[in-house]
């Protein structure tokens, strides 16, 4: 199918010079990119790349079916283009986010706001849908929420307990991650994709790592490749674990709360045996890892693991076995799998939506190309489902780092790389515990980022969030918003 | 039958909260390494290895002057450690970070070695807060990992509120702040009307290289490198993220709930 298409064909954590990125006016990319979408592409990334006083279009288009990603671009232009928005719902945000960086008007968008107001007021004072009425009344939450917990400003409209609509604005946490980038790679910059979202930093630095390396036209060694690898399953558990814990505590099922919260840090600070930081700070580098995970270390770690994994099982089992539980996760905060498909969710929340969807099997890089886990799919859309995902996923991350652990890949774990080459573009894709991490760059004519895109799969599912909230009991927030637990930070860069 | 089984699973499992601070603290990651220790009188004439290496730009030496660390910016990655080949940057081992005044984190010069730690609340505030401490945590720009660091202190394992420390949903209830996070442009209101609401007296503790002084987002302008820029900041605990252990002892530190003994090597 993508054989047929006029875009730039690649694969994941590969390069391209930029010559090579077919260019079009912008009505036309809009279009064939539109087309793309029809056919089952995904949009990865929709962004504006600066030139002189005007501005090209960049998309980012994956073939999940086909192994292939894909990138076109418009010519320069200043103004106003067609909204891809209208026929295409899961290039929204990314249209407000150009709209809001560059000017760039998408006509006909139906909800044009800026997504992080980078120049004004505090996110909450926009504009809001408003629904009108006798019965209804409007909650307004945050940013300073109840808990520990980052900030952000969530919106409802209710009838009664019935939300009808939910309206999330952040930007509360924009550290000018991706306006830091430009010029670079500079000495803060691998610090930075560290704690781009915080509880994802072995997959945001394995992208950002991955792009460099690329650019290099080289790889990591295959040690550093397989320990990144374990890494990235350590984060998938941690945060698995504890999110499960979190939804347990939200319907006051306490045993399990208890149990995860300890057990979440028992993962934690399994990584923080391979490298000191119990987030994995300090462990992934440019040209391979920082601190290897000799035999010894490995069984301790596999010993340790296992135990965890058992208090992990046991405590989900509990969890599962109860009516209680599970009575109230069943329809609750359902989306739809066409409204999925149709916003572009990715990663778990897509997976218990039934859509098959994950990096590391559709478009392996590292050391998923030789050795992959099955996908964890469960049907349904509801906090039942994503909770079932997140078990299943939480068992066979487990199982792949008990086999991967016994057949560690030999040799060195650092290899010095080539400063970028100029004129390239990047793409890499990392399936982090949330989903989808996409990171792109592309290098001036000196080898440094011209531009520097960052996608944290938040920036899908903040929308699948507000989406099942239709329909939903407003105190049934919390355990909707721990189903997702999406990164704050991670979409206000 | 599921209940029968969780008692008895609980039961098998006994009390897991930790035995610290009565007992040991529990040993941090061999690889952690602690606090760091600068002694200048080892740097070579003209050095300047470790300057250049540091993301955060927490090391600095101008011509003529010794080396200058400051703890208060730095994310303990440790490049200093590796790169610096008189050993004048060491790693202590030490959890211990928790510091009163923002100057006393700055290591290098004669006599400031290592950090000074903090001590505890002045009498008045220690015999209202002691016992029972209500904080209102807010996240200003944090990454999440901060957050999670704190968090993590209300499990079972660690068991914060044995202390009388708890985390309150309003300021309102609260006695003071923890803040995560650099404190961003958009959040400066927020944390601003925050602390107001907070019934005086109160106390504010700034959690992180972020909320200190910017952490590896120093100098961007979308963000104020820190919380003092925005409150007065009672207690200052480095790290990125600090260990939980450093958090509790700064917390425990400030409530003057420590009796110090030699620290673990
Ligand atoms: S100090 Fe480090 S861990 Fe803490 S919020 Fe800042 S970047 Fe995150």
């Amino acid at each position: 199918m993508s054989a047929s298409t006029p875009f730039a064909l690649f694969a994941n954590a590969t390069s391209l010079p930029w010559a090579e990125v077919p260019a079009w006016p912008v009505a036309e990319l809009v279009h064939k990119t539109g087309r793309e979408l029809n056919r089952g592409a995904r949009l990865c990334a929709w962004f504006g790349l600066p030139e002189g006083d005007r501005t090209c279009l960049v998309a980012v288009l994956a073939f999940d079916a086909d192994n292939t990603l894909a990138v076109g671009r418009s010519t320069p232009f200043i103004g106003t283009y067609p909204a891809l928005t209208l026929l295409n719902p899961q290039a929204h945000l990314f249209e407000r986010e150009v709209w809001e960086q560059h000017g760039l008007t998408p006509a006909g968008h139906p909800w044009l706001k800026p997504v992080r107001r980078t120049a004004g007021d505090a996110p909450a004072n926009g504009e809001f849908f408003r629904v009108d009425g006798r019965e209804i009344h409007e909650v307004a939450v945050g940013p300073v929420h109840a808990g520990i917990i980052e900030p952000g400003h969530f919106r409802f409209q209710c009838a009664g307990e019935e939300v009808l609509h939910l309206e999330i604005a952040l930007g509360y946490q924009h550290r000018g991650v991706e306006t830091a980038l430009a010029g670079g790679p500079h000495r803060a910059t691998m610090s930075q994709m560290e704690t781009v979202a915080g509880d994802t930093t072995i997959a945001h630095a394995t992208a950002h790592a991955t792009i460099l390396e690329s650019l290099a036209g080289a790889e990591a060694p295959l040690r550093a490749q397989w320990l990144r690898a374990m890494a990235l399953e350590l984060e998938r558990l941690a945060n698995h674990t504890g999110d499960m814990g979190a939804l347990a505590n939200d319907v006051a099922f306490l045993p399990t709360s208890a149990a995860c919260g300890k057990i979440r840090g028992d993962f934690l600070n399994l990584t923080a045996l391979i490298c000191g930081n119990r987030f994995g700070r300090g462990l992934v580098r440019p040209g391979g890892c920082r601190h290897d995970l000799e035999p010894a270390r490995a069984t301790q770690l596999l010993g340790r693991l296992k135990t965890a994994l058992a208090d992990t099982e046991q405590a989900l089992a509990w969890l599962w076995d109860a009516a209680s539980v599970r009575t109230r996760f069943e329809n609750v905060g359902v989306v739809f799998p066409a409204q999925a498909a149709e916003i572009g969710l990715v990663g778990p929340a897509a997976r218990a939506c039934g859509l098959v969807r994950d990096v590391r099997y559709d478009h392996p890089a590292g050391w998923h190309r030789f050795a992959q886990a099955p996908v964890a799919v469960w049907p349904g859309g509801d906090v039942f489902a994503r909770a079932r995902v997140r078990s299943l996923e939480i068992q066979r991350a487990g199982q792949y780092l008990g086999e991967q652990l016994a057949a560690p890949a030999d040799g060195e774990l650092h290899s010095e790389i080539a400063p970028p080459a100029p004129d390239t573009f990047a793409v890499a894709l990392v399936e982090g515990w949330r989903g989808e991490v996409c990171h792109v760059a592309l290098t001036d004519t000196a080898g440094r980022f011209r531009r520097y895109k960052i996608v944290d799969p938040s920036f899908h599912n903040w929308t699948g969030l507000a989406l099942a909230l239709r329909g939903t009991a407003i105190s049934d927030f919390p355990i909707c918003n721990k189903s997702f637990n999406l990164s704050y930070c991670g979409f206000d860069l | 039958m599921f209940v029968f089984d969780t008692l008895t699973h609980r039961l098998k499992r006994g009390c897991e909260t930790m035995a610290y601070p009565k007992g040991p603290a529990p040993a941090l990651p061999d690889r952690h390494g602690g606090t760091l220790k600068v002694d200048a009188s080892q740097c070579a004439d003209g050095c300047k290895a470790c300057v250049p290496v540091c993301p955060t730009q927490a090391i600095t030496r101008a011509n003529g002057e010794t080396v200058a660390l400051d703890l208060g910016r730095c994310i303990f990655c440790a490049a200093c450690v590796e790169v610096c080949p008189s050993k004048a940057i060491t790693q202590t081992g030490d959890h211990r970070m928790a510091v009163r005044r923002r100057e006393d984190l700055l290591l290098g010069r004669t006599g400031a070695e290592e950090l000074r730690l903090g001590t505890a609340l002045e009498e008045k505030l220690r015999q209202l807060f002691g016992r029972s401490l209500r904080l209102r945590q807010v996240s200003a720009g944090g990454c999440n990992a901060c957050e999670a660091d704190t968090n993590v202190l209300g499990t079972i394992g660690w068991d914060l509120s044995r202390f009388g420390i708890q985390f309150v949903a309003s300021p309102r209830h609260a006695d003071g702040l923890l803040i995560t996070g650099p404190v961003t442009k958009g959040m400066e209101l927020a944390l601003k009307k925050t602390w107001d609401a907070v019934p005086t007296p109160k106390i504010v503790i700034a959690v992180g290289a972020c909320a200190i002084a910017g952490g590896p987002f120093v100098g961007h302008r979308e963000v104020n490198d820190g919380a003092a820029s925005v409150v007065p900041v009672d207690l200052y605990i480095p790290g990125c993220p600090p260990h939980p252990l450093t958090i509790l002892d700064g917390l425990l530190r400030l409530l003057g709930r420590l009796d110090e003994r030699p620290v673990p090597v």
